[in-house]
């Protein structure tokens, strides 16, 4: 406890200190670009914090703009995730199959998510729906790719441990492979997120008419750089607070792997 | 006894970038009803697939198996392995219970699996480790999980590859005696195959001698120690010290007839293959008999067991149809 | 052999779908183009001096990126990875910075660096220092303390030790950061040029024909040509990985 204590306060003291030379240094810059980290805390709680008590204090911002973006991203995202696992363990069963799509995939997960926004942008017009096609186009390869690696590198004992004792499909796909590919479907899942988180920006940089990266966006175009700050801070704080959530869900997941794992 | 599993010309040939490789040529042997019978053969000499094949893993190239009567194609659904790399077999992210419980799912409700896995937990002495994953576990004692969810299974049949392999000596020791308890506890038939001499005499009813690579049958041996056997005792007696000798003769490709004179047997060289052993108990039910029977052990040191006979084979054909007494005189030598 | 005839055939299948897909008029014309015309554009383009100019500005911006990232990460994570005090210290600095999305710099970006080069190179640093430094930093952790003892043993000293064993035990991991942040940085390079158009590239090839004229047609063989770099680039990488580090397929498995 006294050492977790002690690394807890080196990590966080460290932070602090940091903040406080950033602090002193834009002050005593005075750029227009970097403004003072207590303007930007400022101007985000002027931002999101700025509602009626009855709302636990959270502004009209965060519906209208914070909450539809976190929506998107992690709706986009669980659907790859869900989609990509799906795929990914059928097709790491069936060397055939790979086969076929292997070198599809490779190009399939080589493409720029980015570029594809004009193809969804034309297919499916500005808004939620291209929003959500460019995040799962993005975020499906890694968990398709993993879970094929994950699946295919089923222990060969456990593969026959299975057959010998007969087990019904849903058994062997569900109670073997999907927890032997677990570690890598994790890894797959976690590279996901921060892609997710990426594109999120992206598709409202270009095609949006709410949501965090469109307020970015909006505040360049306004020379607002406190705005455009918070919103960079935003970020980082959701891809830290995620990536956590994450990496605690995966433990659970994975608490039967050997300790000192992961 | 009736015949659990009939392995009739069993062949396999693997083909390989640099010609066919042929790993098993042909091996015929049977197993009765409640027999333990160990396999033995030197290194690589296909063990395993011989395990694979029979357990219906794997298709033979030529021959066939049986299993009480029906040939194996595919997994039998009463047959049950225990495989050599315990770590490898037990599923990591299920608890001890739930990994016993694995393979009952598809047949059994939830209350009659938890029962099962308790029972055979505590039969294999691991009743307290239920809860723990299989990491937190020992080797021995992960051995002791596969061999408990094998036994809660209720195989016809059980095939042991290598099962104690991988394990220290001294919890080796244990786990054979453990295994001896538990096959009279549940009944079961084994087919356990090792490259341990001491350990095919000490654990079988019957000791099948597999040449080098391919795989034949160069004899099939009646282990005539009592039942009830004692890693001491057991090891340190004349028929057993006799027994492992003429096993470790026939792995290393010497006929017992060139067998150094000089161990207590004097007359392996010269003795015609009459078929007359000290070590043949009854053949068809060794296991029932080998008991009652162990006082013909000290005639062993006179056996001519020697070189397979085609009278042996003849009298192998009619095993388990004579009586006791006629087929206490057979031979027992088999190619 | 037989796998690259069913990828090929895989490939075909695609492009016969595509074919279908862009004839049959599900979409509003104009807007899925068939397989074939992508494919004649895409021949077209790489014939065309601009096209060509705009892919060597993405390749070039992408390289110097890689190339910058590497000379930063991998002598930092040498270090954080061989001295704890002081990883422990930047810790916590990494785990913040790490999760802001390169993207959401890019309106900075655009204001501090203009529209040129140093924009997309400035952001594709910064999105791929991460993998590399991440990977490096673990490599280091995970070097067998027993090859360092045997080194040791041998009486090796602090540098030797370092340059010897621990090096290039580390240098597979150094390498998958290294092909990791090869692709992330080709898609920073190119969304950048994408979002922010002006400084040429492939990603502004693609904006343009598709905002300006709605080319769709010119818009899938953008793409493919990034599709085909990307693939290209990763393959390379794979190569060279397997090639260099023969010796690491066994002990790559048991991690």
């Amino acid at each position: 406890m006294n050492a977790k204590l002690k690394q807890f306060l080196q990590r966080w003291g460290v932070f602090a200190a940091l903040v406080v030379v950033w602090e002193l240094a834009t002050r005593a810059a005075v750029s227009p670009f970097f403004p003072t980290p207590l303007t930007i805390l400022r101007t985000m709680r002027d931002q999101w914090l700025s509602g009626p008590a009855s709302r636990l204090f959270l502004s009209d911002e965060v519906f209208g703009d914070v909450l539809p973006s976190v929506g998107r991203m992690l709706g986009g995202w669980a659907l790859a995730c869900v989609i990509g696992v799906a795929v990914g363990v059928a097709l790491g069963r069936s060397r055939v199959a790979m086969d076929y799509v292997g070198p599809l995939l490779a190009f399939a997960r080589a493409i720029p998510p980015p570029m594809l926004v004009p193809v969804f942008l034309v297919l499916l017009s500005i808004g939620t729906p291209m929003q959500l096609a460019t995040i799962i186009f993005g975020t499906l390869w890694p968990v398709v790719l993993n879970a094929v690696d994950g699946a295919r590198a089923v222990d060969s004992v456990k593969v026959e441990t299975a057959r010998v004792f007969r087990l019904p499909r849903h058994q062997w796909l569900l109670g073997v492979v999907v927890p032997s590919a677990l570690p890598k479907i994790f890894a797959g899942v976690r590279v996901s997120l921060s892609l997710a988180l990426i594109l999120m920006v992206i598709s409202e940089l270009v095609g949006a008419t709410n949501g965090i990266g469109y307020q970015l966006i909006y505040a360049q175009r306004q020379f607002d750089l406190p705005t455009m700050w918070a919103g960079i801070v935003l970020l980082g704080v959701l891809g830290y607070l995620f990536n956590t959530l994450l990496l605690a869900g995966e433990r659970r997941a994975l608490s039967w792997q050997p300790a000192g794992r992961g | 006894m009736p015949t659990m599993l009939e392995v009739t010309g069993l062949g396999h040939r693997y083909r390989s970038k640099d010609g066919e490789h042929i790993a098993l040529d042909g091996l015929s042997f049977d197993v009765n009803a409640g027999e333990l019978v160990c396999i033995v053969g030197p290194s690589g000499c296909g063990k395993s697939t011989l395990l694979r094949s029979i357990s219906g893993l794997i298709r033979p190239t030529s021959g066939q198996v049986r299993l009480h009567g029906d040939v194996v194609d595919g997994v039998p659904s009463d047959l049950a392995v225990v495989f050599q790399d315990y770590s490898r077999s037990l599923f990591p992210w299920l608890s001890v219970q739930r990994n016993v419980e694995f393979p009952l799912k598809k047949s059994l409700d939830k209350a009659e699996r938890r029962e099962r896995a308790r029972q055979a937990l505590e039969q294999v002495g691991l009743a307290g480790a239920a809860g723990k994953y299989p990491w937190q576990l020992s080797g021995g004692m992960q051995q002791r999980v596969a061999i408990a969810r094998a036994l809660a299974y209720r195989p016809a049949l059980l095939l042991m590859d290598e099962p104690f392999a991988s394990v220290d000596a001294q919890t080796r020791f244990d786990l054979e005696d453990l295994l001896l308890r538990v096959r009279r506890e549940y009944d079961t038939t084994i087919l356990l195959v090792t490259h341990d001499i001491d350990e095919s005499v000490y654990l079988g009813d019957r000791v099948v001698v597999l040449s080098k690579s391919p795989a034949r049958v160069v004899r099939t041996l009646d282990v005539d120690l009592p039942a009830q056997r004692d890693q001491i005792t057991t090891r340190e007696s004349e028929a057993f010290v006799a027994l492992r000798s003429e096993v470790a003769r026939l792995l290393h490709g010497q006929p017992a007839g060139d067998a150094p004179t000089g161990n207590g047997r004097p007359s392996a060289g010269r003795a015609p293959a009459k078929g007359k052993t000290g070590t043949a108990s009854s053949a068809g039910s060794t296991a029932a008999s080998s008991a009652g029977s162990s006082s013909g052990s000290s005639e062993k040191a006179a056996s001519a067991k020697a070189q397979p006979s085609r009278n042996g084979q003849a009298a192998n054909r009619n095993r388990g149809k004579g009586n006791g007494a006629k087929s206490r005189r057979r031979g027992r030598a088999r190619r | 052999m037989r796998r690259t005839v069913r990828g090929l055939v895989g490939l075909v299948g695609f492009l016969a779908v595509g074919e279908v897909v862009g004839r049959s008029g599900i979409a509003p014309p104009g807007y899925l183009p068939p397989s074939s015309l992508v494919l004649t554009r895409l021949v077209e383009l790489l014939a065309t001096r601009s096209f060509v100019l705009d892919l060597i500005a993405t390749v070039l911006a992408w390289a110097i990126a890689l190339g910058i990232a590497i000379a930063v990460a991998v002598p930092a994570g040498l270090l954080l990875g061989t001295v704890p005090a002081l990883r422990h210290c930047a810790r916590s600095v990494i785990e913040f910075l790490r999760p802001i999305p390169s993207v959401a710099l890019i309106p900075l970006a655009i204001m501090v660096f203009g529209i040129g080069p140093d924009t997309k190179i400035f952001l594709a640093v910064y999105a791929a220092v991460w993998p590399i430094l991440f990977n490096t930093i673990y490599a280091m952790d995970e070097v067998d303390p027993q090859l360092v003892d045997t080194a040791r043993s041998f009486g090796l000293g602090r540098w030797p030790v370092l340059t010897r064993v621990s090096l290039p035990s580390a240098a597979p991991f150094v390498a998958t950061g290294i092909r990791l942040s090869a692709s992330v940085a080709l898609v920073v390079v190119v969304s950048v040029e994408f979002l922010a158009g002006g400084s040429g590239g492939l990603g502004r090839f693609v904006l343009e024909s598709s905002s300006g004229s709605g080319r769709m047609d010119l818009v899938f063989a953008g793409i493919a040509v990034a599709g085909i770099v990307g693939y290209l680039v990763n393959a390379g990488l794979e190569w060279a990985q397997r090639k260099a580090f023969v010796w690491s397929a066994a002990t790559g498995e048991a991690s």
